[in-house]
């Protein structure tokens, strides 16, 4: 009693104390109700069925318990697509972080037209996924495109139709180029939040542009690389879906087959729906350990000064 | 080690306002100038100037008689000491003073002597290892020091370094700061709004005013001759006293009609000042020749220990004078302000003193 902690704390934050017992639960009950429907209901769903096993015409299910998970751990096929998953989520991160960063301090640089630069650089992000994979698909298709015929006229042979390697640099520039504007935005801001006396003092210490940039601004930048790489994961995982589908349809062979992308194939044209459900339960599981990390570090506010 | 001369400078920032009107200052070699004025002078715009964070717009600025106009801030070998210090957040408080070191290539050893013979001088040497937030503000100032007296360079600038911290701890570092400054005999420029600061800590005092140079000259000497009205009411706490005169056909008077006999030449100044120190008051009505006399009515009196200060309406103005001790006076008391005809300051149209 008399903790003076305690009562600060209760007059920082002050509790509403609602005189009905009913109401409070009344107020929260649709986006309860939101949430079993869409999520946990789907995912219960997904987790019974990832245990059953049905023939071709859903005629007679087995409950098989944890076989299916045994039988796709097993698989080659989506091993394969783990390390799919894995070099396309890393390249993605890595160029659409690389490529922004480099856009936002060339933008802080201009003189001029600021706010035109930042403007035009962020509209990507408005442009729908399938949107932009068929875009780059039509620039670098091997008979029709534009940027195609370019590289064919520099000697490279390129062929994503055919080559897995350059199916796979199509892929990461599309899903990049996508991504770009969004981490632009938030590059710009972390920049515009490092105090220009920060860079003044480190001009009078004697560094030169490129070290007060890798010495200063880029550790000033961690929280926000950090918080993009984490977001930019996430999204190179679960959000390219629509590019992978209109760009290579995880082709060619299984050289581009995310494990997303391995889910739909499966289940939807395959129609091996307890193998799907498995592979959905362990994505499940990738996700949840993502959002982990992200509310344990992201979250929690980097202080400096 | 180094001269600092101005020619002229001026700054004009692309939107039009010329915050810089053409500056010249002489700076010789281990002398602290301190350029003091109320905010928007354009003192910290000259400061950074001298650095090299702001282009010069017309003017040079020369170190050691070299002309640093064309000179970028990283080659001019100036330390700078900001108002928020500036220090690098994600180094250690080590690594802060060691940064400029490395940047110009010290050998590895070199840099470790220096620091922590820096670090002792200032009695950092407990807080090396320690970041720039787990610091007082008064440690983060003594940090923010070290850093610039590390490099051991040229010229030091201060832009306000002592705004940020108590009045007391204030006091402590004005006395530190210029002892230092003269034991390293490093040529200083130093930026304040504060009067104090600047009468106490300067060799050359500079009072800026809408980007001029009202005044140059040793404290003491402006503060007993201000050349011109701004100067006068700037520097001095409290301020002087400013009587408007008008003249009549018996000579200048005050706004409340009260001759002015002694002042008998042909004056063309139409404001009369006196400091808070320069007058007495008195409760006797004798006469006393040679001297100004202004009936007056105290409205407050302020004791703050060793002295007091009278706050007096007199001619039509409201004037204050420095008592020592207690004051007898109390408000609402009829009396007489008494300033010695020597001590008077006059001042013409154009706000300029008068001799």
């Amino acid at each position: 009693m008399g903790d003076p902690w305690i009562a600060r704390e209760i007059s920082l934050s002050p509790r509403i104390v609602f005189p009905n017992k009913i109401l409070p639960y009344l107020l929260v009950a649709p986006q309860l109700a939101i949430t079993l429907v869409f999520f946990y209901w789907p995912a219960g769903q997904a987790l019974y069925q990832s245990m059953l096993r049905q023939d071709p015409f859903g005629l007679r299910t087995k409950f098989v318990w944890f076989a299916n998970f045994r039988k796709v751990l097993a698989d080659p096929a989506y091993l394969n697509s783990i390390q799919v998953t894995v070099v396309f989520s890393l390249a993605t991160a890595i160029v659409a972080m690389g490529v922004a960063l480099l856009l936002a301090v060339m933008a802080e640089k201009a003189v001029r037209g600021k706010g035109l630069y930042r403007t035009l650089l962020i509209w990507p992000y408005a442009v729908a996924p399938a949107i932009a994979g068929m875009l780059w698909l039509f620039l670098f298709n091997p008979s029709i495109g534009s940027l195609a015929y370019l590289l064919r006229s520099l000697g490279i042979a390129w062929d994503p139709l055919l080559n897995g390697t350059h199916a796979m640099i199509l892929l990461v520039s599309a899903a990049a180029w996508k991504q770009i504007s969004y981490n632009f935005l938030f590059f710009v801001a972390g920049l515009q939040a490092v105090p220009k006396t920060l860079i003044e003092a480190a001009a009078m210490d004697g560094a030169g542009e490129t070290k007060r940039f890798w010495t200063i601004v880029f550790p000033l930048l961690a929280p926000t690389t950090f918080f993009l790489l984490v977001v930019n994961t996430v999204y190179a995982l679960f959000d390219t879906f629509g590019i992978v589908h209109a760009v290579t349809g995880g082709g060619p062979g299984k050289t581009t087959e995310t494990l997303v992308y391995k889910v739909y194939n499966d289940g939807f044209v395959n129609l091996i729906l307890g193998d799907s459900a498995a592979q959905s339960v362990i994505l499940m599981a990738i996700v949840i350990a993502l959002t982990a990390i992200q509310f344990r570090y992201v979250e929690r506010k980097v202080h400096y000064g | 080690m180094a001269t600092v001369d101005l020619k002229d400078v001026k700054k004009v920032y692309p939107s039009g306002v010329e915050a810089v009107k053409g500056v010249s200052i002489a700076i010789p070699d281990k002398e602290l100038c301190v350029l003091v004025g109320p905010s928007g002078c354009g003192k910290s715009t000259l400061l950074r100037m001298i650095a090299g964070l702001e282009t010069i717009s017309a003017g040079t600025v020369a170190i050691d008689g070299k002309v640093v106009n064309a000179i970028g801030p990283t080659e001019r070998d100036i330390a700078m000491v900001f108002q928020n210090y500036a220090l690098y957040p994600h180094m250690k408080v080590y690594d802060n003073m060691a940064y400029g070191l490395r940047n110009r290539g010290t050998p590895k050893d070199e840099i470790d002597s220096r620091v922590r013979s820096t670090a002792k001088v200032l009695e950092l040497s407990a807080l090396l290892d320690r970041r720039p937030r787990e610091l007082s503000g008064g440690q983060r100032q003594r940090v923010a020091m070290g850093r610039a007296i590390v490099r051991n360079p040229k010229v030091f600038l201060f832009d306000e370094p002592l705004s940020n911290l108590d009045a007391k701890l204030r006091g402590q570092m004005r006395v530190e700061i210029k002892n230092l400054q003269r034991k390293l005999g490093v040529t200083s420029v130093y930026v304040t709004h504060d009067q104090l600061e600047a009468m106490t800590l300067a060799d050359i005092l500079v009072v800026m005013n809408a980007g001029l140079v009202e005044q140059t000259g040793a404290p003491l000497d402006v503060y007993e001759k201000p050349a011109s009205i701004f100067v006068a009411s700037f520097i001095g706490a409290p301020p002087m006293n400013l009587l408007a005169l008008t003249g009549s056909s018996s000579g200048p008077i005050l706004a409340d009609g009260t001759a002015i006999d002694f002042a008998a030449r042909e004056t063309p100044a139409v404001t009369l000042g006196f400091r808070p120190e320069d007058a007495d008051v008195t409760f006797n009505a004798e006469a006393l020749p040679g001297a100004l006399v202004l009936p007056a009515t105290v409205e407050a009196v302020e004791p703050v220990g060793a002295e007091s200060f009278l706050h007096c309406a007199a001619a039509g103005s409201r004037i204050v004078v420095r008592v020592s001790g207690r004051a007898a006076a109390k408000p609402g008391d009829q009396l007489r302000v008494v300033a010695k005809a020597e001590k008077l300051h006059w001042f013409d149209q154009a706000g300029k003193r008068v001799d």
